[in-house]
C-alpha cells in the first residue's frame, strides 16, 4: 500500500471517528448531565441504565402513536421522571440504600421496557431531524460526519446552563448545599428530602431523553439490545468529570469516540475483533476511573453527602 | 418453652418483611397486567403452576435454581466484605469458556478428573474476574459496583470474540459454539429426576459458604472488614487480601455456574449461556439478605418465576419479559419493605 492511500485511509477513519463521536456521545451527554444533577443533591442513581432503556421504548412508542418524534422525546423524559420519582421516594425511606435501589431499578426498568416494547420491534417510528453542519463542504464523508442530531446542541447548551446554574442561581446553590451538608441545609430551612427527590426526577428526565435519542435517532429503532451499558458508563463519567457539567460534555464526546471505534473500523473494512473494539468504551471507562480516583482521599469536587465516594 | 418460642419468633421475624414484599410484588404485578387487559388472577395462578404446580414444573424450577445459587454467592460473599458486586454474568461467561476448553486439552483422560479440572478452570476464571474489581477498589479506590458491571461487559465481549473467533467449532454454522464436549464428561441427571447434579453442587456451595462466613476465622475477618474497614485495618487485618479473597470465592462460584451450564445443559460454550443468571442472582442474594442458606430458598423462588415464563407465554400470550417485570417488581418491593426491618441493615 502506498503512502497516499495510507494517509487517505487514516483520514477517513478519523472522519468516521469524529462523526461517530458526535453521533454516539449524545446519550452519554444527557445521562451524565442528569446524573450530575442527582449526585449534586447527595444521592447516586445507578438505575439510569434502566431509565435509558425505558425512555428509549416509551419515546419510540409515543413517536409511533402520535407521529411526532418530539412528543416521543417528551414521553421518554416523563418515563424518566417516573423512574426518578420512584428512586427518590424509595431512598427517602429509612434504612433504604440508594445503590441497592439503583440496581433494582436497572433490572426493573429494562424488564418493563422489554415487556411493553414487544409490539414496537417491527414498526418504524418517525425519526428526529438532523442538522447539516457540513453543508459547506464538497466531501460527502465530511458532510456525513458533521450531520449532527438536534439533541446534541440542546445538550451542549444545557451543559452550559447547568454550569452557570450550579454556581450562580438560587436553586443551584440550594441543590449543592443539600448535597454537601444536609444538616446545614436543614438548618437554613431547605427541604432536604423533596429537593433530593426533585433532583433525582430531573436526572431521570434527562436520562429518558438520552434513551429517546437511541431509539429515535441513532441507531434509530427499538430492540432489546439497544443499550449496552451507556447508562452505567455515564454514571462513571460523572465521577471522571468531577461533577462539572462542562467536563461532562467533554467526557461524553470522548466516550462517543471510543464507542464509535468499532463501527468506524468496520466501515473501513476491518472486521476482525469487532467485539473487542466494541468493548473499548468499557475499558476506557475503567482506565479513566483508575486514573481519576485516588484511594484514601475524598475526590475533589465530590458532594459531601455522596456516600459512595467516601472511603 | 418461652425461650423456645422466642427463638422461633426471632428466626421467623426476618421473613415478615420478605413475605410482605412478595405479596406486594404479586399485587403490583397483577395490577400491571390487569391495566393492560390481561387476566391478572389467572396469570398469578399460572406463575405458581408453572413454578411449583407439577413434577415437570419443579424440575424446570430446580434446574434454574442451580446456577442461581452459585451466581447469588457472587453477590453474597463480597457483600459480607461490604462490597456490592453485580458483575456475575461476566464471571459466568468466562467460567463457562474456561471450562469448555478443558476437555480438548485432556483428551483420553477419565471423566472425573476432567470434570473436576473443568470446575477448577471455571472457578479460577470467574474468581479472577471478580477479584479484579476488589483489587481495583482496594488499590485505586474505584467503586466496585460500577467496575464489576463494566468488567462483566468486557468479559461478555471477550466471550463473544473468542467463541465466534479462534475457539469456534467450524462445524457450528448457525450458532457459533466451542467444540461439543465428549459425552463422557457431561454431567448427568440426579437419579430418578430430570434435574442435573448442579443442584447438589449449588446447595453444597451455599452450605460451605455459610460455614465459611459464620463459623471460621476467615469469615469473621471478612465480616469485620465489611462492618468497618478502618477498624479492621487498625486491628491489623489484611483488608486488601480479605476483600480480594471474598470476591475471588464469589466470582469462582459464578464461574462454576458457567461450567455447569456448559457441562450439564448446553454441551458447549455459546451465546445461549448468557441467559441472565448473573443478573437474577443479584435479586436472589438481596432477597436472602446475603445469607448463603437463605440463598437456597431464594434461588428456588426466583428460579420458579423464571420457569413460569413459558407457561405465561403459551397460555396468556404474555411477552417473555413478563418474568423480568415480576422479578424487577419483587426487587423493588423487597428494598421498600427493608425499611420495616427492625434490625438496621448493613450498607449493602
Amino acid at each position: 500500500m502506498s503512502e497516499t492511500t495510507d494517509g487517505l485511509a487514516f483520514g477517513s477513519l478519523a472522519l468516521a471517528l469524529l462523526g461517530g463521536a458526535l453521533r454516539v456521545s449524545t446519550p452519554f451527554l444527557f445521562v451524565s448531565l442528569g446524573e450530575c444533577i442527582t449526585e449534586k443533591s447527595g444521592r447516586i442513581n445507578l438505575g439510569l441504565e434502566g431509565t435509558l432503556v425505558l425512555g428509549a421504548m416509551g419515546g419510540y412508542g409515543i413517536a409511533l402513536l402520535t407521529g411526532s418524534p418530539w412528543l416521543g422525546v417528551l414521553a421518554a423524559g416523563l418515563c424518566g421522571v417516573l423512574m426518578g420519582l420512584l428512586h427518590g421516594a424509595l431512598c427517602s425511606l429509612p434504612k433504604v440504600n440508594d445503590i441497592a435501589v439503583g440496581i433494582a431499578l436497572m433490572l426493573f426498568g429494562t424488564g418493563l421496557a422489554f415487556f411493553l416494547g414487544k409490539p414496537l420491534i417491527q414498526p418504524q417510528a418517525p425519526m428526529l431531524p438532523s442538522v447539516e453542519l457540513g453543508a459547506w463542504s464538497d466531501s460527502e464523508q465530511l458532510r456525513s460526519a458533521l450531520r449532527i442530531n438536534v439533541l446534541l446542541p440542546l445538550g451542549l447548551a444545557l451543559a452550559g446552563l447547568l454550569h452557570w446554574g450550579f454556581r450562580s442561581s438560587r436553586w443551584g446553590l440550594a441543590l449543592r448545599l443539600v448535597g454537601d451538608n444536609a444538616a446545614a441545609a436543614r438548618a437554613l430551612g431547605y427541604p432536604v428530602v423533596p429537593i433530593r427527590i426533585g433532583a433525582t426526577a430531573a436526572g431521570g428526565f434527562l436520562a429518558g431523553v438520552g434513551g429517546a435519542f437511541l431509539s429515535l435517532y441513532y441507531p434509530g429503532s427499538w430492540n432489546e439490545g439497544l443499550s449496552s451499558g451507556q447508562g452505567l458508563m455515564a454514571v462513571a463519567l460523572v465521577i471522571f468529570a468531577r461533577w462539572s457539567p462542562l467536563r461532562c460534555a467533554l467526557a461524553a464526546l470522548l466516550f462517543g469516540a471510543a464507542g464509535a471505534l468499532g463501527p468506524a473500523l468496520q466501515s473501513q473494512g476491518i472486521t476482525a475483533g469487532y467485539y473487542l473494539f466494541n468493548a473499548a468504551p468499557y475499558v476506557l471507562t475503567l482506565a479513566l476511573m483508575a486514573a481519576s480516583w485516588t484511594p484514601g482521599q475524598t475526590l475533589a469536587g465530590a458532594p459531601g453527602e455522596l456516600s459512595f465516594t467516601q472511603r | 418453652m418461652d425461650a423456645a418460642m422466642n427463638r422461633a419468633m426471632r428466626a421467623v421475624a426476618p421473613l415478615a418483611p420478605f413475605t410482605a414484599a412478595a405479596l406486594a410484588a404479586a399485587l403490583l404485578f397483577a395490577a400491571f397486567l390487569a391495566a393492560q387487559g390481561f387476566e391478572a388472577p389467572e396469570a398469578l395462578g399460572l406463575v405458581v403452576e408453572g413454578a411449583f404446580g407439577s413434577a415437570f414444573a419443579w424440575q424446570n424450577t430446580l434446574a434454574r435454581a442451580a446456577p442461581l445459587m452459585l451466581t447469588a454467592l457472587c453477590v453474597a460473599l463480597p457483600a459480607r466484605a461490604g462490597l456490592v458486586i453485580i458483575g456475575g454474568e461476566g464471571a459466568l461467561a468466562l467460567g463457562a469458556l474456561a471450562a469448555a476448553m478443558v476437555p480438548s486439552l485432556t483428551a483420553g483422560w477419565p471423566a472425573l478428573p476432567v470434570q473436576l479440572l473443568m470446575a477448577l478452570a471455571g472457578f479460577v476464571a470467574g474468581g479472577a474476574w471478580i477479584a479484579a474489581s476488589a483489587w481495583l477498589r482496594h488499590v485505586r479506590g474505584i467503586n466496585e459496583t460500577i467496575s464489576s458491571l463494566l468488567l462483566s461487559y468486557i468479559g461478555i465481549a471477550l466471550f463473544n470474540f473468542l467463541v465466534e473467533g479462534v475457539l469456534r467449532d467450524p462445524a457450528s454454522l448457525n450458532k457459533p459454539s466451542t467444540p461439543p464436549l465428549p459425552d463422557a464428561v457431561l454431567i448427568g441427571q440426579l437419579p430418578g429426576l430430570e434435574v442435573h447434579w448442579g443442584l447438589v453442587w449449588g446447595a453444597l456451595a451455599c452450605a460451605a459458604a455459610w460455614f465459611l462466613l459464620r463459623r471460621t476465622v476467615f469469615g469473621f475477618s471478612v465480616g469485620v472488614v465489611g462492618g468497618n474497614a478502618r477498624a479492621a485495618l487498625m486491628a491489623g487485618l489484611p483488608v486488601g487480601t480479605l476483600l480480594i479473597a471474598a470476591c475471588f470465592l464469589g466470582g469462582g462460584a459464578a464461574g462454576v455456574a458457567g461450567m455447569l451450564e456448559v457441562a450439564a445443559v448446553h454441551g458447549s460454550a455459546n451465546a445461549s449461556l448468557l441467559a441472565g443468571y448473573g443478573y437474577a442472582g443479584i435479586l436472589v442474594s438481596f432477597a436472602a439478605r446475603h445469607n448463603p442458606l437463605g440463598i437456597v430458598a431464594g434461588a428456588i423462588l426466583v428460579g420458579g418465576i423464571g420457569a413460569s415464563g413459558s407457561l405465561l407465554q403459551r397460555r396468556l400470550d404474555l411477552p417473555d419479559a413478563a418474568v423480568l417485570v415480576l422479578q424487577g417488581t419483587l426487587f423493588v418491593a423487597l428494598l421498600a419493605f427493608e425499611t420495616l426491618n427492625r434490625k438496621g441493615t448493613r450498607r449493602v
